[in-house]
């Protein structure tokens, strides 16, 4: 089973280049059913992988063995951690080409394999960056999936909202890939060596941390930040998820910014966790900075919207900086909260960009004030955004519930950020769902010349307009929030994410099984729902509720003192630049000082 | 080489990543920008084989001197080798990109390009 490791990003870059190959010749049922199972078959070798071994799986490509310490191999390491997301990351890619089966409709006429291929290319990316063991590969599959991204965020190339937002995308992305890289050279001018476990080994052997170290540490991080749309680096995420077709969106807020947060916490354990590297006490400082700073700010902005793709989008910002937090703790039970939170939020979040989709190509519009009212009939799709709203305010016993509650055991401060900011977030979407599904509360007034995004100049996505529900898609977004309401629920699950989180954390275990073949499995107990983590949890919902109901009907301030934090989104790349590199300077003042 | 010429590769490096991001940051034509971005990128390049660089070595390649010769280090030129690849990918397709903005807004003007904000 650990020799079939690399077929798990191997098999959709092969499909994806038979996809390119043969698409026009095929028709574009072939070409999707292709997709589809290039897609599983990838999910089916992590999952095999993730229950059919115990520990860490290590793979050298070509059995290129260190030997002494030295050595010129790359290396696949598939810890539980990495194979979870490379699970989660396959799971949603087929749900998200089974979401887009047939409905969605694609500009390049007589290509059908080219939406199917993109999609594949962005699950090699993303499963090659969870996997990945060396530094420059996890740089090269960081380019991957942002390249592919930047392409099918700009997929409706015809239209001038998507290539606007790519391209802000685009920019942000790669200075922050190209700050990464100067960080790996830096360090491989410092070690001579560019496997993470080789890197940390040689830097603990070297001493304390100097100059050089913290320049590569911050450099680094850089750009696993921008990915993990952290404030100040989160710029272009509500750009991009605003104009990206729907089942993009999908997968942009479920997995690719969480493997952003992931790089983070993996490039610190396995190089920078020793007595080489950065001292405990800063790393914990930057994340906690960082990780309120976005979660305030995703929760505020999110709270503004009326697009609502944009909504979700700032609710991911929200989220991430909760995971930052929960990782900035650097406890196991609070880095298996963080994993489960994750699995429940990538549910939650893509149901509802689903349902968002549904609005999208049934009434042409994704504007809340537009919409008002008109969802009436749809009841089901109603239920199912407010139950997804519900999700992730963090209503017992969805997984985001569960996996925010771990999280909040590990400090008394926590449940003061957690609980309003979940809150918020989810009040929001119920706000929305009240709105449109129900016609509550009176018609929102437009106010022209407020400095916001609306949300009816978006297309549909499927030829025409939709007059019934498409079964696919209904079904896609009901299984994946069954899926967040598994993780809160299989107890099995919770307790193989602890020992995956305790062995994460491991620096030591970690360069032991990567470069010795020694493999230790620290004992982790689960954790499970307990009294106060209901309590919390159920408090958060009843937040939600209380602060959606006062705002359908229109009782709430306007949020007018919110004006220069939405003028700071304004949408142009030269401030989004100028914001990143203010973040590299915060990132340098925090580490080093 | 030593003393204070031994650090210009690495200021040139810093300073290329500075000047494009400082022509990013700037910009009024995202042709432009799509240009600084490798400007920015070229900082990789430059910092990379300064890293591998020996003195008085030579050309990585065997076939016509002995093993025994100093070479300067490989791995970095493979890797600015991948960089460039990447770095080529990124800039093509970003051009593409304002080709199209450009087709739908009739303008690559980053400061007329606010629909999305807020």
């Amino acid at each position: 089973m650990v020799r079939l490791l690399p077929l798990i990003v191997a098999v959709p870059l092969l499909g994806a280049a038979l996809l390119v190959a043969l698409g026009r010749h095929v028709r574009r049922a072939v070409a999707e059913t292709a997709g589809c199972a290039c897609a599983a078959g990838s999910a089916a070798l992590a999952v095999g992988a993730l229950v059919l071994t115990h520990g860490t799986a290590v793979t050298w490509a070509g059995d290129w063995r260190p030997h002494h310490g030295a050595g010129v191999g790359i290396v696949l390491v598939g810890d539980r951690v990495g194979l979870g997301l490379a699970a989660l990351t396959s799971l949603l890619v087929v749900a998200v080409l089974a979401y887009s089966w047939r409905y969605f409709e694609e500009p390049p006429r007589g290509h059908a394999g080219a939406f199917p291929a993109l999609v594949l290319l962005f699950q090699a990316g993303m499963c090659g960056f969870a996997l990945t063991g060396d530094l420059f590969d996890a740089f090269v599959f960081f380019e991957l999936m942002g390249a592919v991204g930047y392409a099918l965020t700009g997929y409706r190339v015809e239209e001038p909202r998507p290539v606007q937002g790519a391209l802000t995308f685009g920019f942000l992305n790669s200075l922050g890939g190209y700050a990464s890289l100067l960080g790996i050279g830096l360090l491989y001018a410092r070690t001579g060596e560019l496997g993470m476990a080789q890197t940390g080994r040689r830097l603990d052997a070297a001493g304390g941390p100097d100059a050089l170290v913290t320049g590569a540490f911050v450099l680094l991080v850089t750009g696993l930040l921008v990915k993990a749309a952290a404030v100040p680096f989160h710029f272009w995420l509500p750009d991009a998820h605003t104009v990206a077709p729907t089942p993009v969106s999908m997968l942009l807020s479920g997995v690719m910014v969480e493997l952003g947060v992931y790089g983070v916490a993996r490039v610190h354990t396995t190089v920078f966790a020793g007595p080489g590297g950065i001292p405990a006490a800063h790393f914990r400082r930057t994340l906690l900075v960082l990780g309120v700073a976005s979660a305030l700010t995703g929760a505020v902005m999110c709270w503004q919207q009326r697009h609502l793709k944009r909504l979700l989008a700032f609710s991911t910002v929200a989220h991430t900086g909760l995971f930052l937090t929960g990782l900035a703790l650097m406890s196991d039970g609070a880095t298996a909260g963080v994993c489960l939170y994750v699995l429940g939020h990538a549910g939650t979040k893509a149901a509802l960009f689903a349902v968002t989709g549904i609005l999208l190509d049934r009434y042409g519009s994704v504007d809340e004030h537009q919409l008002h009212g008109r969802g009436r009939g749809a009841w089901r799709l109603g239920l199912l955004f407010a139950l997804g709203g519900l999700a992730l305010a963090g209503l017992p016993p969805f997984g985001t519930a569960l996996g925010k509650a771990l999280v909040e055991e590990q400090a008394d401060w926590l449940p003061l950020l957690f609980v309003p900011v979940s809150a918020v977030t989810g009040g929001a979407v119920l706000r929305v769902a009240a709105g449109v599904f129900l016609g509550a509360g009176p018609v929102p007034e437009e106010r022209p010349g407020r400095q916001e995004t609306a949300g009816d100049e978006e297309k549909p996505e499927t030829g025409g307009l939709l007059r019934w529900l498409p079964a696919p898609m209904i079904t896609v977004a009901v299984l994946l929030l069954a899926g967040a309401l598994a993780v809160g629920t299989i107890p099995g699950l919770a307790e193989g994410t602890a020992t995956a989180a305790a062995a994460f954390g491991d620096h030591a275990g970690y360069l032991a099984a990567v470069l010795d073949a020694h493999h230790s499995t620290p004992a982790a107990e689960g954790e499970w729902w307990t009294g106060p983590g209901v309590a919390l949890g159920l408090l958060s919902a009843a937040l939600a509720v209380a602060l959606a109901v006062p705002a359908v009907r229109r009782l709430l301030p306007s949020g007018g003192w919110t004006g220069p934090l939405r003028r700071l989104h304004s949408g142009h790349v030269g401030d989004y630049v100028a914001w990143t590199v203010a973040g590299i300077g915060l990132l340098s003042a925090l580490t080093w000082w | 080489m030593t003393g204070p010429l031994a650090a210009l590769p690495y200021a040139t490096a810093a300073w290329l990543f500075l000047a494009g991001v400082y022509g990013m940051a700037t910009s009024r034509n995202l042709v432009h920008a799509v240009g600084c971005l490798s400007v920015t990128q070229s900082s990789t390049y430059v910092l990379l084989l300064a890293v591998g660089y020996r003195r008085g070595a030579t050309a990585p390649v065997f076939s016509d001197v002995p093993t025994s010769v100093p070479v300067v280090d490989p791995v970095v030129q493979a890797l600015a080798l991948t960089d460039i690849v990447v770095g080529a990918t990124v800039t093509a397709l970003l051009l593409a990109l304002v080709v199209q903005v450009d087709k739908g807004h009739g303008t690559v003007d980053p400061d007329e390009l606010s629909e999305l904000k807020g």
